[in-house]
C-alpha cells in the first residue's frame, strides 16, 4: 500500500512537509521487505544531515538496514516511543513518523517522488 | 542458482526466498520469530535438501574417512558422528556428519556452499587409497523435523517410532527407491529427526508433515535456532582463521588418532591464541556478523553471529576474540555503526538443549 499525499525517496522513506518542517517515516513496502522490526536506532535532536545521509537504522531479526534522510535537515524531534515498540512501524508505517526535521533547503523536496512515481520503485 | 525438489512447495507457500550456498532457499514463511518459537514450543519442518552428500566406498573406506576428519569413525553402523575436515594447517575445510552404512561404505553430509571444494579435496587426498568417491547430492533430498512434538509426529509420518533411538543414531527404513535414512540429529537444540531419501520420497514426507500441522521453517529460523543452541556454522564460528579448537569443538578433535591437520591443532591446543566466546550486550544495538570487538580500546576480534531473539532478554552474540579477552565476565565493546556498545563475556549456553544427549558442548 502506498499512501497518497506523501513524498517518497527511492530508498523507501516517506516525507510529509508542513511549511519548512517535515515528518519522515518508512513506506509500507519498506516494512514489508524488512519483516518484523525488532530494533531502531534514532538520531539525537539537533543533529544535522545532508540529503541521503544515514540518520538511523532499523533491524529485523535477520538484518540491519540504514535509514536515509530524503532531504537535508536538522532533527527537531525524534519518536522515542519507537525504541520500546519498533514493531509499530510494521503495524502502521504511515501513522508512525520517525523524526521531525527542519528543512535546510525546501527546494530539495522537488527531487522526491509522488505516490504514483514511487509505485514504480516499490516493486522489488 | 540451484533449486531443491521442494522449491515449488516453498513458492506455493509464499516463502520469501534467498540465495544460500548456491541454492534458492526459503528464508522465511510466516516469519523468523513465529518459526523459531514453533520449534522451541511444538514442531517445525525444514527443507535441508541443499546439503551435500558424498559416498566413500571400497576396502579402505574407514581408513580413508579417518584420515580426512578430526573425529574417530568406527564400524558402528548406528552411530552418527559430527566431525571436521581440516587442511594441513588445521584450518577447517568443512564440518560434516558421518554415517557408516557398511564397513566399506561411508556417507558424508557436507555444507551446500562447500560441495565442490570438499569433493575436490576428498578426491585429491584419497587418490592413493582403494576407495571410490562419489557425489550423490543431486539424488538425495533431506528434511529436518524438529521440536518437542517432533518425535511423536514422525512416528505417524514414517510408520516408525524414533523415540527409542538415542540422539546421534540413525537407521534405514524401507527398501529400493522408497528407502530412507532416519537420523536422530538436528541443528536446533531440540529433539527431532533428519530424514534423507530420494526427491520423490522426501517430497511426499514433506507433504505429510505439513498435513500434520507442522510449521514450515526457513533458513532464517534455522540460523537463529542453531545459534541459540551454540551450534557452529561454517563461515561464522568455524572456517577462515578460526580452527576447531578455538571454536570450542575439542570434543570432535581426537588427537589419539592421525588425521590431516593434527599437528597444527596440537599446537593450538598447547598455546591457544583465540577463542569463540558468548557475549551479552549491555547497551542498545544488535551485534552482527563481522562487527569489530574491542578490549581496552584495541580491536581483539569480531562477532561471528549475533541476534536479538524473542526467547532472550538481551541481544546476544558469539565472537572470536584474542585469548586474553576471552575470560567470562570480561567487559568488551562491540563497534555498531561506529558506536561502542558495552558487552560482557558470558558462557555460550544461551539455550538449555532438549536433546537427549548434547551434540556440541562448549
Amino acid at each position: 500500500m502506498i499512501k497518497e499525499g506523501l513524498l517518497y525517496a527511492p530508498t523507501h522513506e516517506w516525507l510529509k512537509t508542513e511549511g519548512t518542517t517535515a515528518y519522515v517515516g518508512i513506506s509500507d513496502h519498506a516494512q514489508e521487505s524488512l519483516g518484523s522490526i525488532v530494533f531502531i536506532e534514532l538520531p539525537s535532536v539537533g543533529q544535522t544531515f545532508k540529503k541521503g545521509d544515514a540518520f538511523g537504522a532499523l533491524e529485523s531479526v535477520k538484518a540491519a538496514s540504514d535509514l536515509y534522510l530524503p532531504v537535508s535537515g536538522k532533527v527537531l524531534e525524534v519518536n522515542n516511543a519507537l525504541e520500546d515498540a519498533p514493531e509499530q512501524l510494521n503495524e502502521d508505517p504511515y501513522g508512525q513518523w520517525i523524526v521531525k526535521i527542519e528543512l535546510s533547503d525546501p527546494s530539495e523536496t522537488g527531487t522526491l517522488l509522488d505516490h504514483q512515481a514511487y509505485a514504480d520503485v516499490a516493486t522489488d | 542458482m540451484k533449486r531443491t525438489p521442494l522449491y515449488g512447495r516453498h513458492v506455493a507457500l509464499g516463502a520469501k526466498m534467498t540465495g544460500f550456498g548456491g541454492f534458492e532457499m526459503p528464508l522465511e514463511y510466516a516469519g523468523i520469530t513465529p518459526e523459531h518459537l514453533a520449534v522451541r514450543q511444538s514442531a517445525g519442518v525444514f527443507d535441508v535438501s541443499h546439503m551435500g552428500e558424498f559416498v566413500i566406498e571400497g576396502p579402505d573406506a574407514l581408513v580413508a574417512v579417518n584420515h580426512l576428519v578430526t573425529n574417530i569413525i568406527t564400524e558402528d553402523l548406528e552411530k552418527v558422528t559430527y566431525a571436521l575436515m581440516t587442511d594441513h594447517d588445521g584450518k577447517v575445510i568443512d564440518d560434516l556428519l558421518v554415517y557408516v552404512t557398511a564397513p566399506d561404505n561411508v556417507l558424508l553430509v557436507v555444507n551446500a556452499g562447500n560441495i565442490d571444494k570438499d569433493f575436490r579435496w576428498v578426491k585429491q587426498q584419497l587418490s592413493g587409497m582403494d576407495v571410490n568417491v562419489s557425489d550423490i547430492s543431486d539424488d538425495m533430498a533431506q528434511i529436518a523435523i524438529q521440536g518437542p512434538d517432533a518425535l511423536s509426529l514422525v512416528k505417524d509420518i514414517v510408520s516408525y517410532d524414533p523415540s527409542d533411538m538415542p540422539f546421534m543414531t540413525w537407521k534405514t527404513l524401507g527398501e529400493g527407491p522408497s528407502r530412507i535414512f532416519l537420523s536422530r540429529t538436528g541443528y536446533t537444540g531440540e529433539d527431532g529427526v533428519e530424514i534423507y531419501g530420494s526427491p520423490d520420497v522426501i517430497t511426499d514426507l514433506w507433504d505429510k508433515t505439513l498435513a500434520k500441522g507442522v510449521v514450515p521453517c526457513g533458513l532464517g529460523a534455522r540460523d537463529t535456532l542453531r545459534f541459540e543452541a551454540n551450534l557452529p556454522l561454517y563461515g561464522n564460528e568455524i572456517g577462515g582463521d578460526i580452527n576447531p579448537v578455538e571454536a570450542g569443538l575439542k570434543f570432535a578433535v581426537k588427537t589419539e588418532k592421525e588425521f590431516i591437520g593434527k599437528d597444527a591443532l596440537l599446537s593450538s591446543l598447547a598455546s591457544p591464541v583465540k577463542k569463540v566466546v558468548g557475549l551479552s550486550l549491555e547497551g542498545r544495538g544488535i551485534p552482527r556478523h563481522g562487527y569489530p570487538v574491542l578490549f581496552e580500546g584495541r580491536e581483539v576480534g569480531h562477532i561471528t553471529t549475533g541476534y536479538m531473539l524473542p526467547t532472550q532478554d538481551n541481544p546476544i552474540a558469539l565472537a572470536a576474540v584474542d585469548i586474553e579477552a576471552s575470560k567470562i565476565g570480561t567487559m568488551l565493546e562491540v563497534s555498531i555503526r561506529n558506536r561502542m556498545v558495552p558487552a560482557r563475556v558470558r558462557n555460550r549456553k544461551f539455550h538449555q538443549k532438549n536433546t537427549k544427549k548434547q551434540e556440541v558442548s562448549s
